[in-house]
C-alpha cells in the first residue's frame, strides 16, 4: 500500500515572545503513518496537541524539527520543509481540511461557500452549485437558507456548512477536528455515512473525536497523542 | 483554470533582489529579495514607517532603488530589469500588464470627467478607438465592480467613496493587468464598505487569476485576500510565509505583538 501520511518524528515548540520568551513545548517526536481509507483517530485529553498536530498536518503550523510527509500527485513531499506555493497546491489538491469553526467570508451565500473548493479546481458553478445542494439537503440545512451567508446561522447550522465545504472534494487527505461536536443525532449520523463513503473512496483521515460512540464507529485506528506529550 | 502546476505558473512575474532605499543614513527599505509568481497575492503588513508603501515604490518602478533591483517577466515572456527599461516602454507597462490602487482614489482617478472616461481612458490609451466598443466595455466593467451603469455619465467625485473606489479598481482592471499592486485599497472607507470592497477584490483576483502586491496594516485584509504575507519592521522583511501560518503561528517577536494587538471581532 501507498502511504499518504508520514509523519517522523515532528517536533512543535511555541515560544511566546510578548511573555518574557516563556517556551512551551507543543508535541515531540510525532510519528505515524496513514493509509488510503483509513481513519486514524488521535486520542488523548484537551490540550494533549491533537489540535495542532492537525495543524502541522495540514502546513498552518510550522514544525520545529522533523518531518511531514504528504502524497501529492504520486510524490511525497515534505510539508515541514514545502515552499508556500507547493503547500497551497498540496491544499488546493490533496489535502481538506474541516475546521471547528467556519469562518464565513461577509457576503457569499451559502451554496457557493460550500461549491467554492470544486470551482477553484476547474468545475463549471452550476455543477459545483449542485454538488453543494446535494450535500446541503443530506446535511438537512433548508433550501431557503442556501443563497443566505452563514454568518448568522446557528453554532449547528454553520458546522454542517463547514462539514458540507470539507466533504464536497474529492481530495485523497482529509482532516477532521471535532466534525461533530455540535451537531444533533440524525446529523452525526449523517457525517459517520460521510466518512465511511470517503474510506470506500480512499480517502485517508485523520479525526479528533470526543464523541466515544462516533470514535468507535468511525476509528479504523487509534494514535494516542499523550505519547507525544512534550513535557520533559 | 487553476492548474497552478503548469510550467507558466512555475516561472516567477516579478522578482526584487536585494532592493534598498535610502534617505541619506536613513534606510527605509533594507535588503528585500522575493519572487512573485502569476495568480499569487503577497500582503506586506507592517505599521507606519515600517518601509512598506516604499517598498511598494520601489516594486511597481515609481522609486529609483538604492541598491538591488526588479525584474519582470513581459508578455513576450522575456525577464527584463525595470531600471533598464526605456521611460515609454515602463509607461506603457504601467497601462497595460500593471494596475496600480491607489489609498485615495483621488489619485488614481480624473475626478472631473465621467466615470465612463475614466475607465475608457485606459483602453484609449492601449489604442482602442472605437467609441461603442469602448463605452461597451466600460459598462461591462461598471457592472462587474456592482456600479449602477446609470450613473456612467456621473463624474466620480459625485460618487461615494466606495464607489470611488470600486471605480478606481475597475480602470486599473479593463486592460487585462496580469500584476496589480495595491495601496491600502480599504483604507479609508467604513467597516461595512470594506467588507463589500474585500469581497469584490477577492472574487476579481480569483476569476482573472491575477497577481498582486497589497500592503496593508489590517491583518484581517492580509488574511482574506493574501496567499503570503511580508512583515516588516525598520525597513527590513522580518518574517515571511503562507499567510495564515504566519497569521496563526508568528515567530518573531514583533510579528507576535501584531497578531496579538488585532481586537475580536
Amino acid at each position: 500500500m501507498t502511504v499518504m501520511i508520514d509523519i517522523a518524528d515532528a517536533n512543535k515548540t511555541f515560544t511566546m515572545h510578548l511573555q518574557g520568551g516563556i517556551e512551551l513545548p507543543v508535541v515531540r517526536g510525532v510519528t505515524f503513518q496513514v493509509q488510503p481509507g483509513e481513519c486514524v483517530v488521535l486520542s488523548g485529553p484537551s490540550g494533549a496537541g491533537k489540535s495542532s498536530i492537525l495543524k502541522m498536518i495540514f502546513g498552518n503550523y510550522r514544525c520545529d524539527s522533523g518531518r511531514i510527509g504528504i502524497r501529492h500527485r504520486g510524490m511525497l513531499i515534505d510539508l515541514a520543509t514545502a515552499e508556500p506555493r507547493q503547500v497551497l497546491n498540496v491544499r488546493r489538491a490533496t489535502i481538506g481540511y474541516v475546521s471547528q469553526f467556519l469562518r464565513a467570508v461577509p457576503r457569499v451565500a451559502t451554496i457557493d461557500v460550500v461549491a467554492e473548493p470544486l470551482i477553484v479546481n476547474g468545475l463549471s458553478r452550476a455543477d459545483a452549485q449542485a454538488r453543494a445542494g446535494e450535500l446541503l439537503h443530506r446535511l438537512n440545512i433548508p433550501e431557503r437558507l442556501w443563497q443566505l451567508p452563514p454568518a448568522t446561522f446557528s453554532g449547528g447550522e454553520q458546522q454542517r456548512v463547514n462539514i458540507a465545504r470539507g466533504f464536497i472534494s474529492d481530495l485523497p487527505i482529509l482532516l477532521l477536528d471535532e466534525p461533530t461536536a455540535s451537531l444533533d443525532a440524525a446529523n452525526r449520523a449523517v457525517v459517520v455515512e460521510l466518512v465511511a463513503e470517503k474510506k470506500r473512496q480512499g480517502v485517508a483521515m485523520v479525526a479528533i473525536v470526543h464523541d466515544d460512540e462516533i470514535r468507535h464507529l468511525i476509528a479504523d485506528r487509534i494514535v494516542d497523542v499523550t505519547s507525544f506529550a512534550a513535557a520533559a | 483554470m487553476a492548474d497552478f502546476d503548469t510550467l507558466e505558473a512555475d516561472r516567477p512575474l516579478l522578482i526584487a533582489d536585494g532592493l534598498s532605499k535610502s534617505y541619506g543614513r536613513i534606510a527605509a527599505c533594507r535588503d528585500v529579495s522575493f519572487s512573485l509568481y502569476p495568480g499569487e497575492v503577497l500582503a506586506i503588513v507592517g505599521e507606519s514607517g515600517s518601509g512598506k508603501s516604499t517598498l511598494l515604490q520601489l516594486l511597481s518602478g515609481q522609486l529609483a532603488a538604492s541598491g538591488g533591483q526588479v525584474s519582470y517577466r513581459m508578455r513576450d515572456g522575456v525577464t527584463r530589469d525595470l531600471a533598464a527599461l526605456g521611460e515609454a516602454e515602463r509607461r506603457l507597462l504601467f497601462r497595460t500588464d500593471w494596475g496600480f490602487v491607489h489609498q485615495d482614489p483621488a489619485q488614481g482617478l480624473r475626478m472631473a470627467v465621467s466615470a465612463g472616461a475614466n475607465v475608457g481612458e485606459r483602453l484609449m490609451a492601449v489604442g482602442w478607438n472605437h467609441y461603442g466598443r469602448i463605452r461597451e466595455s466600460a459598462s461591462d466593467w461598471l457592472t462587474r465592480v456592482e456600479i449602477d451603469v446609470a450613473r456612467i455619465d456621473d463624474a466620480p467625485r459625485t460618487y461615494s467613496g466606495g464607489m470611488r473606489q470600486r471605480l478606481q479598481i475597475a480602470r486599473n482592471l479593463v486592460t487585462g493587468p496580469r500584476l496589480v499592486f495595491m495601496d491600502e485599497p480599504t483604507g479609508g472607507l467604513d467597516v461595512s464598505v470594506q467588507a463589500r470592497l474585500l469581497d469584490l477584490l477577492r472574487n476579481l483576483v480569483a476569476e482573472l487569476h491575477l497577481a498582486v502586491v497589497i500592503v496593508t496594516h489590517d491583518l484581517a485584509v492580509a488574511r482574506l485576500l493574501s496567499h503570503r504575507v511580508m512583515v516588516m519592521k525598520g525597513g527590513r522583511v522580518i518574517e515571511t510565509g503562507l499567510t495564515d501560518q504566519v497569521l496563526d503561528d508568528p515567530r518573531e517577536p514583533y510579528t507576535q505583538l501584531l497578531v496579538s494587538s488585532i481586537l475580536p471581532p
